[in-house]
């Protein structure tokens, strides 16, 4: 048979791929083979789904994290990364330093107020649509240093969170339990709201004049930067 | 050896002859438990001070407390001797409430520059003739001194992100010349946290070069004045220097606080404290290695996960022996939590086996890394800090020992069991990042036989007199106005605690020296004229952990 005549034996049939597949197996097929896709496809090699639905799929199996160590629940996190937990097993294994890289980015620590504005910043890099882990009490409330004085009570006062991790520091298993919820609501397409946060990034001249604003008018530039963090409302 | 009669009477005449020194500068004596304590006026500090360095050879500023009583506010220098650091001596100065304002000890110590900063920020004492008081911990728009005894936590503070403007621009005096202003951090793979390292580029060369700290400065010291001594501080210590060295810092509290309240610990849990805290060292050097591997030739690969598949194994066994992989907080005032887990056996086994293939595996870093042309290139040579300097700056641990300056706590200010155990201090000679890292390796291997001898002594221990904890009451109240500084060394180096007791059961200040914030002092002096890439090599080489800089 030369290969410019048609190949009879695959002209009608059904099951093209399976048979090369399964030819290629040698016995039967492995199951490693046998994902929850394939099994979806069933024996058409067609399948016919939302565009959006398969792009959260695609998603939630693709999450590129961001490489960001804050405080003692990075070491956790790095571990997780590591050798032994691993989890590139679930296709969220490869940290990107850069945040214009990245689509999932994990809190691992305490935010304090010096790094608010610059954590808000580095979120703010990340390009749409974005997710994020808090991990450890530290994000949820401030964990262990919640009565501190420069101490932001909980990662949520700036940023949207959407799945928290509690643990001081959690367990490797404990963050890849997050990470595959967080697969699961990428999946359904579910993220948290944007809201307005109780602190946000905004020009010095566009606070609210009071003693504070005034004592420090000499300072700081009208159209710098600036977050401000009105403790005595700290839940 | 020398008896305890004789070290007595040394003593006396060391205090005789400070006396002698200092003359009648000295107001008044103050007693801590650590160290004769001399109250000096204000002005003469920094006088004193010099005596002290150049004629008593005091050549270790360990730390400078501040803190404030109802009348006046105090600093205390801390100092001590690097060839013996049981001679020690602190200098009180008080100053008034109206005008906190002291000679600063710059001049005499380069490390007081940061401690005095800090002291200003966190308190709110001034330092005539301090060359740069600024905050340093809190944002520079911070309103109020937070350690201080009007401080309203609850009025609100305003903190900017600015991206800050070259130091050097105004002395661009020849048009040729231009240097770059490049922030590194704070948020950045190579600054192993939150460190922001302000450098000024003149081509690839580092012009000036400034670390901006305080993005996780937590209010460690807050925490621990608002906690009781006898359960509430012991967790704070394990999120210090939080690379699993938790053992080594809760044994820094342990000891103040044992000290403070006069309790002995039983040999047994002594033994039991020694082998994990040495577990924790090997833990902790793991990690310095893998990441300087993976800052230096970007090795995420072979040696970053080997590092952490050991780290690993020691997490696991020091998981079996406290219940809990990073934040132990197994230490008790006088002992530890519980003895080691049963089967006895099964414990002893695992830790010997870790210990069996321990050699073969460090070969094996030797062959991948510190053999390695490339690493070589990056590491011998870059970096440099001389003994001279080292000291001055105040560094301790494995960043002094790697300049050869022979100082260990574990030998030379003996605690725990270590004292009747057989084991070397490591020291090189190199004064470069290759020296250091050399120095983490071969402690890693001193380690192995310290828990090796603590496996054996425990194994043969009989059975009816382990027991691991002193008796110590449920609430522990200090007898007012007792202080001491006491120092352990820990994975970075000297961790020392301040503490002073108001007769409560709760300190009323509590004070860390932590190594990292002495070591990553001296960053300008090891980079300022390399290349940029050997900053990072530097600072790896440096191994900070942010959470103990800042606190
Ligand atoms: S939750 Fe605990 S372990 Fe995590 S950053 Fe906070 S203090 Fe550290």
């Amino acid at each position: 048979m030369s290969s410019d005549e048609p190949r009879q034996t695959i002209h009608g049939s059904t099951a093209p791929s399976t048979d090369t597949r399964e030819a290629r197996m040698g016995e039967g097929v492995d199951d490693r083979f046998n994902s929850k896709l394939r099994e979806a496809f069933g024996t058409s090699p067609f399948i016919l789904t939302k565009f959006d639905q398969f792009m959260n799929w695609v998603r939630g199996n693709s999450m590129f994290m961001l490489q960001f160590g804050i405080a003692c629940c990075s070491i956790e996190m790095i571990h997780t990364y590591a050798i032994k937990h691993d989890v590139d097993r679930y296709g969220a294994g490869v940290p990107r330093a850069s945040p214009r890289q990245a689509d999932v980015m994990i809190v691992p620590g305490t935010i304090v107020s010096k790094f608010g504005p610059r954590m808000k910043r580095v979120y703010d890099q990340m390009p749409e649509p974005k997710f994020v882990v808090g991990m450890g009490s530290c994000t949820i409330s401030g964990g262990p240093f919640q009565e501190g004085y420069n101490v932001v009570k909980g990662a949520e006062e700036i940023i949207p969170i959407d799945i928290h991790v509690p643990g001081c520091p959690p367990r490797p298993e404990a963050l890849i339990y997050g990470i595959l919820k967080l697969q699961e609501r990428i999946q359904n397409g579910e993220s948290s709201p944007v809201v307005v946060k109780p602190y946000e990034l905004e020009e010095f001249g566009d606070l609210p004049e009071d003693e504070l604003v005034q004592k420090l008018a000499s300072e700081i530039d009208e159209d710098d930067l600036v977050m401000r963090y009105n403790w005595a409302d700290s839940p | 050896m020398s008896t305890g009669i004789e070290t007595q009477s040394d003593a006396e005449t060391g205090e005789a002859e400070l006396e002698a020194l200092i003359g009648d500068r000295a107001l008044a004596r103050d007693e801590h438990l650590n160290a004769p304590g001399f109250v000096v006026n204000p002005d003469d500090v920094q006088d004193v001070l010099f005596d002290l360095r150049d004629e008593a050879g005091y050549d270790h500023c360990s730390c400078v407390t501040a803190q404030q009583y109802e009348d006046r506010f105090e600093t205390i220098y801390h100092l001590k001797k690097y060839a013996d650091p049981t001679d020690e001596v602190s200098i009180v100065v008080p100053t008034p409430l109206s005008d906190p304002v002291s000679k600063s000890a710059e001049p005499v110590y380069r490390t007081a520059d940061w401690h005095e900063r800090e002291a200003y920020d966190l308190v709110g004492i001034g330092y005539e003739g301090h060359p740069d008081l600024r905050r340093i911990l809190l944002p520079e728009t911070w309103q109020g001194h937070p350690l201080s005894a009007d401080y309203d936590q609850e009025k609100p503070q305003v903190v900017t992100l600015t991206e800050h403007a070259n130091p050097l621009e105004s002395d661009h005096r020849d048009p040729e010349s231009d240097t770059m202003f490049l922030n590194v951090g704070p948020h950045h793979p190579a600054t192993h946290g939150v460190l922001h390292v302000k450098t000024v580029l003149d081509g690839e060369t580092i012009a000036d070069l400034e670390p901006d700290i305080g993005y996780l400065h937590r209010c460690e010291e807050q925490m621990c004045q608002q906690g009781t001594y006898r359960h509430q501080i012991m967790p704070y210590p394990d999120r210090w220097d939080y690379v699993s060295s938790g053992l080594l810092n809760e044994w820094a509290y342990a000891r103040a606080i044992e000290d403070l309240a006069d309790i002995d610990v039983p040999e047994y849990a002594q033994i039991v404290r020694t082998l994990g805290a040495e577990l924790c060292r090997i833990a902790s050097h793991m990690l310095a290695l893998g990441t300087f591997a993976l800052d230096v030739y970007g090795e995420f690969t072979a040696t970053f996960m080997y590092t952490f598949r050991d780290r690993e194994l020691v997490q696991d066994i020091l998981e079996d022996l406290t219940g809990q992989r990073m934040m132990f907080n197994y230490f008790r005032v006088g002992g530890v939590a519980w003895d080691l887990p049963e089967p006895r056996e099964d414990f002893f086994e695992q830790t010997r086996d870790f210990l069996d293939e321990l050699p073969a595996k460090v070969a094996e870093y030797n062959d991948l890394i510190t053999t390695n042309e490339i690493f070589q290139t990056r590491c011998i040579d870059t970096g440099v800090l001389e003994p001279d300097v080292a000291k001055d700056y105040g560094c301790t641990g494995p960043v002094a020992r790697g300049s050869g300056v022979d100082y260990d706590l574990r030998r030379d200010d003996p605690y725990g069991y270590y004292e009747n155990l057989e084991w070397d201090v490591v020291t090189r000679d190199g004064c470069d990042n290759y020296a250091r890292v050399l120095c983490r390796m071969e402690e890693v291997e001193e380690s192995a036989k310290i828990v090796e001898q603590c496996l054996d002594l425990l194994e043969d221990w009989p059975e009816d007199d382990r027991e691991v904890q002193a008796n110590v009451p449920r609430t522990l109240k200090p007898d007012a106005d007792t202080e001491t500084y006491r120092a352990v060394e820990a994975a970075k180096g000297e961790l020392g605690i301040y503490m002073r007791s108001d007769g409560t059961d709760k300190p009323a200040r509590f004070k860390i020296r932590s190594p990292c914030f002495s070591n990553l002092q001296a960053l300008g002096e090891m980079s300022e004229g390399e290349y940029i890439p050997d900053l990072i090599a530097s600072l790896g080489s440096l191994d900070i952990v942010l959470g103990e800089v800042d606190r």
